[in-house]
């Protein structure tokens, strides 16, 4: 079955829960102190689901998603992805990085870079040569497959990357802040982009950014996190339809309901912090 | 065609200095009486004599390269076998490194009498003692370079199951090389060096011994043109090595033209 012919029925996959986030909390330890990064963090993706984590920087947002990769131990609680406790990159996962610079192969060409993880999991040569193809040109960069990733702009290398993503076929996606080091119009490309890869490919996606728009926009539901040490504060459905584009979507009333009450959220997170900071 | 031009230009301005002092020789020596400075064309012309119409080039050059080439394939399999163990691994650095930087400081000359004590004065003594020179500017390079693979690469690496020989490949390997080709740059030029050295002691063939031989024997005019030969061998080795470099570092040539913000 190519991956782009999956098609998904989002009204009867909400009951399955394909992530579960279990009380984790992590602490690191070093040099004679101890600073808790993320105090109790509970939520659930369902399969298919869309969800975006969002919160003021500094939030724990980058810990949260490497216990979820697995990159990560948590210090208490656990991880538990399609049944199976999290305890090491699991196969079905994949991740795209903030740093597109520094998480593509430099020495590999666009298409070798996406290409690797498959060869990793020893899928045959025509298949590989297929995934690959399908995955290029559904992130639009079909005519870029032999240059090498600094040879392309910002917003192309993390379209390599979100090709990369999804050419490993996962069962769910994981993205921290990918589209925090780009311009405003590639950014507004690249969320659509991701819009319509999870309308087509169906796969859950677990989406982290700082930017509150970005997260109401792209989401089906919007968890917001507190500020470190981390406790989740709101988890709100977001009932924007589900055609959204940039120009419509973003200049409805919902919308900048569902922006303000998020904001709100933040703000009342970062007031806290500052209350914490005093006592 | 101004890409051929300028083409054309770069390899005039690599060949005028070498042309200026030949010139120069050629003319400071033109009358020289001295024993120890023949003209330039006196040695010019015993090259045909000394090397080509005799069997000195199968006799001592090849059997040179030979062990050069072996020594240095020895030393680069070492060196970067031991610098991605060393480099991985920070208890093992921390176990080893008061170790290399004193084995580092040894100059090899030095440790010729004691490798013939183990290793006998044939070839095995002499490619012993080229490895010994070589294989640490290779080791702690490549060291070096594995130490500083990218943390983000290394993540990515972990999340798409990326492990064993094909992690140590594409991930440490690949981004180690522009150190390790530095390192293998140095060893060379040390190996060329330990080379002729260790063909000082005990030799009974090779270029360092023909040089050896030509100053016992006072033939300086023959010493001179051994001389040359082994400066034009350099030459070509690195010649040759930065062909290796622009074949095998393309990609990080480029990565830093990008980085700085130059187009290609």
């Amino acid at each position: 079955m190519s991956i782009m012919t999956q098609t998904q029925n989002q009204t009867d996959t909400r009951t399955e829960v394909l992530l579960d986030v279990r009380a984790v909390r992590k602490v690191y330890e070093g040099h004679g102190r101890s600073v808790e990064a993320v105090r109790d963090l509970t939520f659930a993706v369902a399969r298919g689901e869309l969800v975006c984590v969002v919160g003021p920087s500094g939030a724990g947002k980058t810990t949260l998603l490497k216990c979820i990769a697995g990159l990560l131990a948590p210090t208490d609680g656990e991880v538990v992805l399609e049944g199976a406790a999290v305890d090491g990159p699991p196969p079905g996962m994949a991740v795209v990085f903030q740093e597109y610079g520094r998480s593509l192969f430099p020495w590999m060409t666009v298409r070798k870079n996406v290409e690797l993880p498959l060869k990793q999991k020893k899928l045959p040569k025509a298949r590989r040569a297929e995934l690959v193809h399908q995955a290029l040109e559904a992130v639009g960069l079909s005519d870029v497959q032999s240059a090498y990733p600094w040879q392309l702009s910002g917003g192309m290398q993390q379209r390599v990357a979100i090709a990369r993503a999804i050419a490993y076929e996962p069962h769910i996606l994981l993205m921290d802040e990918p589209f925090a080091a780009v311009d405003a119009q590639t950014r507004a490309d690249l969320e659509d982009l991701v819009r319509s890869l999870w309308h087509r490919l169906g796969v859950t996606t677990l989406f982290v950014t700082h930017d509150i728009d970005e997260a109401v926009y792209l989401g089906q539901r919007v968890l917001v996190l507190s500020a470190s040490p981390t406790v989740v504060l709101d988890d709100i459905a977001v009932d924007l339809p589900d055609e959204r584009d940039q120009l419509t979507t973003r200049s409805s009333t919902r919308f900048a309901e569902l922006r303000a009450q998020v904001f709100a959220q933040i703000q009342r997170a970062k007031k806290h912090r500052a209350g914490a900071d005093h006592a | 065609m101004r890409f051929a031009r300028r083409g054309t230009r770069a390899i005039l301005a690599a060949l005028a200095l070498p042309l200026i002092l030949l010139i120069l020789w050629w003319v400071l020596t033109a009358d020289s009486e001295s024993y120890y400075l023949p003209p330039l064309s006196e040695i010019l012309a015993a090259v045909d004599d000394v090397w080509l119409r005799s069997d000195r080039l199968s006799v001592d050059v090849l059997p040179s390269l030979l062990r050069l080439f072996a020594g240095f394939l020895l030393a680069v399999v070492m060196g970067v076998a031991l610098g991605v163990a060393i480099g991985s691994s920070r208890r093992l650095r921390a176990f080893c490194e008061p170790v290399l930087e004193f084995l580092r400081a040894i100059p090899p000359p030095v440790l010729v009498p004691v490798l013939m004590l183990v290793a006998g004065i044939g070839d095995t003594m002499k490619v012993l003692v080229i490895v010994s020179g070589c294989v640490w500017p290779i080791l702690l390079n490549t060291v070096e370079g594995v130490r500083a693979v990218d943390e983000v690469l290394v993540e990515t690496a972990r999340c798409y199951g990326l492990r064993g020989p094909a992690r140590l490949w594409h991930l440490v390997i690949r981004s180690a090389s522009p150190q390790i080709v530095a390192g293998l740059r140095q060893g060379l030029s040390i190996g060329i060096i330990l080379m002729v050295i260790s063909e000082m002691f005990a030799a009974s063939n090779g270029l360092g011994f023909s040089i050896i031989q030509f100053q016992r024997t006072f033939a300086v005019t023959e010493m001179w043109t051994g001389i040359l030969l082994l400066g034009l061998l350099g030459f070509l080795l690195a010649t040759l090595m930065r062909l290796f470099e622009r074949r095998a570092l393309n990609w990080y040539f480029g990565l830093r033209q990008a980085q700085r913000g130059g187009s290609r």
